[in-house]
């Protein structure tokens, strides 16, 4: 006969569930909007709109086919943080069909089609974006010039309604490249990277605009980890392994690569390393690992601006991390509280 | 040999054993070649014609051949039945040939032929190695027609687009265009396209098998009640 109540673990229990970690994702990427917002006007708020409808009426259909219980998964957030997650990618001017496409993919193919959240091998959001990346390269390079680049005039939010759902033509003059698109392409002109940064598109550290965006995300993506929403060794890893690499390159020669800082603040690096990378479900679920899986990415990220046929490449680093992350699981197990080192 | 025979082997290679859906034999050419439905039709039909010639000399030669060197054998005379179709749609399909290139040789490798040869020529006679051939030609093809139409429609929004290199003349009528001014759905032309559209096909008969095997068992059963009342 017992003598003493037995309760196995765990005996202290976190009130958090994936609900409120999602939602605090939410919350997180809310300076990082705001910026967006303010420099690239009402289209970002459009997408995001678009993006969240048709992802919650996707994880509907896709629960009620499945026989999952409606109001528990679709309450837990998770398919708004991957709407949100890849409208914030996308242009502001972005026609509808583009961000339905984008959203449907991700939620329909990459996610409940490998059997819904936390059997997703791949992330999601990641996925939508390179299908819209590689099959309407035209649409995803189209970006609106920051407010306060040129003497343009920011559209009406019935302008951008009318660009987003008609496809009304946006004036030539409002649309421009982004600063890692426009080093890509003066760099296969030959200007040196001191040349191209007198551009009217690059601010103080990297693009005009987008590094108040940058600040925003960095703002939000500190808090999550203050709130151990996401592993500080995912990000670390990442921006140091781009950091590293970037150095090295930048070291050897100056007029050829761009500086590490302008790398670790453009582009989509911030907002991959926090928001993206740390994904708890694709990402690796080692404390060791989730280092190198973060560097993977960073190294990754730098190989495909300076030498790939994309101006970024956070997305096609993350997916290409996503497959190796068991791997990167079965050599960097914890070491068992009381076996022997090494 | 019953009739019931030969449907039965005619069932199991276009459907039951299907070489795209359900044996995957053939996946490289079937994924590469399948971004048309015409790309599809052509190697399809030079495939089940290679199937076809290859069953019936494989079966005609069963006696002389012992089975230690059964596999080289195989080979040759693939190698051959694959040459002289190659030769033949360079002659009379150049349009056809030029687009499909080097899938054309490389139906030698195609391990559902040399399957074929293995599992069924070298064990039966010739008219049902025929039909076996020829079925399971036909299942490959379905494959390939149907990966290609799904992967036309979405990448190009048309079906049938350059039939005139496979019917001639006569083809530039056959092709629709179902959506005007398509911007094009790049994915699905891409090899990425070839492979998820296949998943979904896949998964889509699994879905009729599914749903075939109820029906049947569910019908004894109310056969079942029906006697009883």
């Amino acid at each position: 006969m017992r003598r003493f109540q037995t309760i196995t673990s765990p005996h202290v229990l976190l009130e958090t569930s994936v609900g409120q970690v999602m939602r605090r994702v939410l919350y997180a990427m809310l300076p990082g909007v705001a910026a967006l917002v303010w420099f690239f006007g009402w289209g970002v708020l459009v997408n995001l709109a678009i993006a969240t409808a048709v992802a919650l009426v996707a994880e509907a259909t896709m629960l009620a086919a499945r026989g999952k219980p409606l109001a528990a998964h679709l309450g837990d957030c998770s398919a708004v943080v991957t709407a949100w997650l890849l409208a914030v990618a996308l242009p502001p001017l972005a026609p509808w069909w583009l961000t339905t496409i984008g959203v449907l993919s991700a939620i329909v193919v990459a996610k409940h089609l490998y059997g819904g959240l936390g059997y997703n091998p791949f992330n999601p959001a990641m996925v939508g974006y390179v299908v819209l990346l590689i099959s309407f390269p035209r649409e995803m390079s189209t970006w609106l010039i920051p407010h306060g680049v040129g003497q343009t005039q920011a559209l009406t939010l019935a302008e951008t309604l009318r660009a987003i759902f008609l496809g009304a033509p946006v004036v030539d003059a409002l649309t421009g490249a982004t600063p890692l698109d426009v080093l890509r392409t003066k760099m296969g002109l030959g200007l040196s990277v001191a040349e191209i940064r007198n551009s009217p598109v690059f601010g103080l550290v990297s693009g005009h605009g987008w590094e108040w965006a940058v600040l925003g995300f960095l703002a939000g993506g500190l808090w999550l980890i203050y709130t151990r929403a996401a592993d500080w060794r995912i990000p670390t890893g990442m921006l140091g392994g781009l950091a590293l690499i970037s150095t090295v390159l930048y070291l050897i020669n100056p007029q050829k690569y761009a500086p590490p800082w302008f790398h670790l603040w453009s582009g989509a690096a911030i907002f991959g390393a926090f928001f993206i990378a740390t994904d708890p479900v694709t990402a690796s679920a080692t404390p060791r690992g989730r280092l190198i899986y973060g560097a993977g990415i960073g190294v990754l990220v730098y190989i495909i601006r300076a030498f790939g046929g994309y101006p970024d490449g956070v997305a096609f680093s993350v997916l290409l991390m996503n497959i190796a992350a068991p791997t990167i699981d079965l050599y960097t197990p914890p070491r068992v509280f009381g076996a022997r080192r090494g | 040999m019953s009739e019931s025979g030969y449907l039965q082997i005619l069932k199991d290679g276009v459907w039951t054993q299907n070489t795209g859906f359900v044996a995957l034999l053939g996946l490289c050419p079937l994924l590469a070649t399948s971004n048309s439905v015409v790309n599809g039709l052509g190697l399809g039909l030079a495939t089940t014609l290679v199937l076809l010639m290859c069953n019936v000399a494989i079966s005609l030669i069963r006696p002389l051949v012992r089975p230690e060197v059964r596999i080289p054998v195989f080979v040759l005379v693939i190698a051959c039945a694959v040459t002289a179709v190659e030769l033949a749609m360079h002659a009379f399909l150049p349009g056809l040939y030029g687009v499909l290139g080097i899938f054309i040789p490389l139906i030698v490798t195609n391990c559902c032929v040399i399957g074929r040869a293995e599992a069924f020529a070298f064990k039966n006679g010739v008219v049902k190695s025929a039909v076996d051939g020829i079925a399971t030609g036909l299942g490959f093809m379905l494959a390939l027609v149907l990966l290609g139409a799904i992967r036309e429609i979405l990448g190009q929004g048309t079906l049938l687009g350059q039939a005139d290199l496979l019917f001639g003349e006569f083809g530039k009528g056959l092709t629709l265009h179902l959506i005007d001014d398509y911007r094009g759905f790049l994915l699905a032309i891409l090899p990425p396209g070839a492979f998820i559209g296949l998943g979904c096909l896949i998964a889509i008969k699994n879905v009729l098998d599914a749903r075939a095997r109820r029906r049947a068992a569910a019908k004894p059963a109310s056969a079942l009640r029906a006697a009883e009342a």
